[in-house]
């Protein structure tokens, strides 16, 4: 295999496929990146067996043929090579190596055979769609700050993308939750995904689809089985496995019936807790909102480092009330808000809250208040 | 050289009788009325108290420990002679000693009496740390003008006092910093008064080996073992740059012990770093039905005592005993502290259920640690787990009922498995 390819092209392709690796591998193939050179493009592919990740780049193919390398110091070397070089990759399979040759800097890597790479097996999908990118990236972005860590309930790992009814028709939903929060985005139903069935998108899967949002208008083909999802742009398709387990009922979770509503600046708000959040040093920072007419009174109270107050004018025209809730949770939502105002509606101080942007009915998220 | 006598208390020069009293229990060192740190060790002390409450076992082998499976926790001094010892597995003592009587512990009996000794502890010093029921440090430093007796003296008439008000005898180690205190309680047991003073640290030392250092393991020893030290002397050699870098912040510890130097200061307040509890089985079981019963009494166990010391934990571990002796432990970090026996419970079942294919156990034992006051404990609920609030408010009643009329009141189902 010989390939010329510009830097900037091979840089863009090589950062995308060393992201899937995993940083410590005990297997020494899934550290590394197939490049396979044809025609005139050349394809990268790196997986963590549960992840695949293909990035095709325009190249001058000198010689066809294939190898497999270090995925990060094959990064870190085009990461350092001067912007607008000629790069040229070249395979020794007798040697058992790969040059690189940019200007005056020739580096040389060990390969491993081609064929002990593992590739994905193909499979078939039952749902094949085309998303616009912005759709997408306001359902993972919104949602992916309620994604639990915690290993027990593995389910709540990811996000739970799959079709619903909402008050305007079909959408295409996803929900995170970690127990604490939770998050509720709707998206319109794209033609060709009624079928969809319902899956969840592991943690890392949705930070490497992040990657192929940027672009508002590009139309992203979305494949969907119940064991894989598939998200695919012209040069980028990336194939993930999903979480093998039942997302829990979350309708339930969302308050109904909660009818005293705040509503308030949701910069100024998330502000104020910033502020009075600071006198505690615990680390999960509790913050009591005091709820009287058309005034909210943050206030932070922690017996070994000081106290806080700060009162904002709201509208609230329900009774006096009284709830506590941990400041990041309460900071994650409020940051989600960029257009209208935060709107909450309360129970009692033990029951979930609801938080969304106006009336908008397509993000919607509970918090879970704490005691204070 | 300055002596004491032991029975009449009486201050005397060196010599082999008390002139006043005429015994022969002298405690005789030339520091022996400048020195103030001390470790006092009761004699065997869980069968001495079984002893002391039934004359008839006076001069018969006892042993204290749990069932035919458990391990010897205290075997007294006739049982010694044959061999017993502590942390000896149950079968094998009995095998030494075949007629020994096996005593189930009675705990509460014996809180009894470390209360009443500690209570004597307390009015010689403040500086008291208990390290278990039957042992502690008191540093008696100052105390010389208030009493009007050296420390040596004090402690004399402590271990008098325990004889004759209690019926339980101790030994004393007296020295210059905890360490030798400690060590020195264990020389001349039972009913020991051993001094470890200044002038003589780095002579006693010398040829001792450095498992005598209290928290030096079996596993530490071999390392120890690997780096060729064996005694104090050959730790002497090593100098403080060299032994930290090869044993880490031990290696600083270990330098200035075998200097004979321990900076510690006797302390009441060394804080609580976890909770746990552990059964051992009389057979071998992996009935989860069995173990979940045992899980959940345990959890109860160490929900009551974080409850009473206002204490909850951020980690939940469980750990479990293999029909090999191997242990495998499991923990897991909770999003916010629990005190709760519910969250405990649940969380060690969990746990136990990712190694649950590894039984039979003959063992298991299920905690909490990385501890924190009780008020960041369990402040909010779970959204997916509706069930949880109501669970902890019956708990919390269940604690209210427990309180007023005992720890038998109410308990779940489960308990009774």
């Amino acid at each position: 295999m010989k390939i010329s390819i510009e830097r900037g092209a091979l840089l863009k392709a090589v950062a995308q496929a060393q992201s899937v690796v995993e940083r410590r591998n005990t297997i020494p193939i899934l550290a590394n990146v197939l490049i396979e050179a044809e025609g005139n493009t050349v394809q990268f592919r790196a997986t963590d067996l549960d992840i695949e990740v293909v990035d095709k780049a325009p190249a001058q193919v000198e010689r066809a043929g294939s190898t497999t390398v270090a995925a990060t110091t094959l990064h870190e070397i085009v990461r350092k090579l001067p912007d607008g070089s000629l790069v040229t990759l070249t395979a020794d399979s007798a040697a058992g190596r790969l040059s690189v040759e940019a200007g005056r800097s020739s580096f040389s890597l060990a390969t491993l055979p081609k064929e002990d790479f593992p590739v994905m097996a193909s499979s078939e999908y039952e749902s094949n769609f085309s998303a616009k990118a912005s759709d997408l990236r306001r359902l993972f972005d919104k949602s992916k700050f309620a994604i639990s860590t915690e290993e027990t309930r593995y389910y709540l790992n990811g996000v739970y993308m799959h079709v619903s009814d909402s008050e305007d028709g079909r959408v295409l939903r996803c929900v995170a939750t970690d127990g604490h929060r939770l998050a509720r985005i709707d998206a319109p139903l794209p033609e060709g995904a009624e079928a969809m069935p319902g899956v969840i998108v592991p943690r890392k899967t949705v930070g490497e689809l992040r990657k192929l949002l940027e672009d508002d208008d590009m139309a992203i083909a979305v494949s969907v089985s119940e064991t894989k999802v598939r998200f695919a742009t012209p040069d980028i398709t990336l194939t993930s496995k999903v979480i093998d387990g039942t997302f829990p009922d979350y309708t339930r979770v969302i308050p109904q019936g909660n009818t005293r509503r705040l509503e308030v600046d949701a910069s100024e708000f998330a502000q104020a807790v910033d502020r009075v959040a600071t006198v505690s040093s615990e680390r999960s920072r509790a913050v009591k909102l005091q709820l009287d007419e058309d005034r909210l009174v943050l206030s932070v109270n922690a017996p070994d480092s000081g106290a806080a107050e700060e009162e904002l004018a709201v509208a609230y025209g329900d009774e006096r009330l009284e709830i506590g809730f941990n400041a990041k949770y309460l900071l994650e939502i409020a940051s989600q808000v960029d257009r209208e105002n935060a709107v909450f509606m309360f129970n009692s101080a033990g029951d979930p809250t609801l938080m969304r942007e106006g009336n908008d009915q397509t993000a919607v998220y509970v918090v879970m208040p704490m005691r204070v | 050289m300055p002596a004491l006598c032991r029975d009449c208390l009486a201050r005397t020069e060196d010599t082999r009788r008390c002139p006043s009293c005429g015994s022969r229990r002298l405690v005789t060192h030339p520091e022996l009325f400048e020195l103030s740190i001390a470790h006092m060790d009761c004699d065997a002390f869980y069968a001495s108290v079984e002893k002391r409450d039934n004359p008839e076992l006076a001069d018969k082998p006892v042993i204290i420990g749990g069932g035919r499976r458990g391990v010897v926790s205290t075997a007294c001094y006739v049982a010694r002679i044959r061999g017993v010892r502590s942390a000896m597995p149950m079968f094998q003592a009995l095998k030494l000693c075949p007629d020994a009587v096996v005593l189930k512990p009675r705990m509460s009996v014996y809180a009894e009496a470390s209360r009443q000794i500690r209570a004597m502890m307390d009015e010689l010093t403040p500086a008291i740390q208990p390290l278990s029921l039957d042992e502690a440090f008191l540093d008696l430093s100052g105390t010389e003008r208030l009493h009007g007796a050296p420390p040596a003296v004090m402690l004399a008439r402590l271990t008098r006092r325990m004889k004759s008000e209690l019926g339980l005898t101790g030994s004393i180690g007296l020295s210059h910093n905890k360490f030798l205190a400690k060590v020195a309680s264990d020389l001349d047991k039972p009913r020991g008064f051993s001094v470890i003073g200044r002038a003589d640290t780095a002579a006693f030392l010398n040829d001792k080996p450095v498992r005598l250092i209290w928290g030096i393991g079996p596993s530490a020893q071999e390392s120890l073992d690997r780096a060729g030290i064996r005694t104090f002397a050959d730790l002497l050699r090593w100098d403080k740059a060299a032994l930290t870098q090869r044993f880490g912040s031990m290696g600083d510890r270990l330098w200035h012990l075998a200097r004979g130097e321990d900076h510690r200061r006797v302390s009441a307040h060394e804080p609580v770093k976890s909770i746990s509890n552990e059964t051992t089985f009389n057979e071998d079981t992996s009935s989860t039905d069995i173990l979940d019963g045992h899980i959940w009494r345990m959890a109860v166990k160490v929900a009551d005592r974080a409850k009473a010391r206002d204490l909850a934990g951020r980690v939940v571990v469980l750990k479990a005993k293999r029909a090999n002796h191997a242990i495998v432990t499991r923990r897991l970090s909770l999003r916010e502290p629990t005190q709760m026996a519910d969250t405990i419970y649940r969380t060690a079942r969990n746990l136990f259920d990712q190694v649950a294919d590894q039984g039979p156990f003959r063992l298991i034992g299920c905690g909490i640690s990385d501890l924190c006051p009780a008020s960041d404990a369990d402040k909010s609920g779970d959204l997916l787990d509706p069930g949880a609030t109501r669970r902890s408010e019956a708990e919390r009643a269940t604690d209210r009922i427990r309180e007023r009329f005992g720890s038998d009141a109410i308990m779940k189902g489960r308990a009774l498995r």
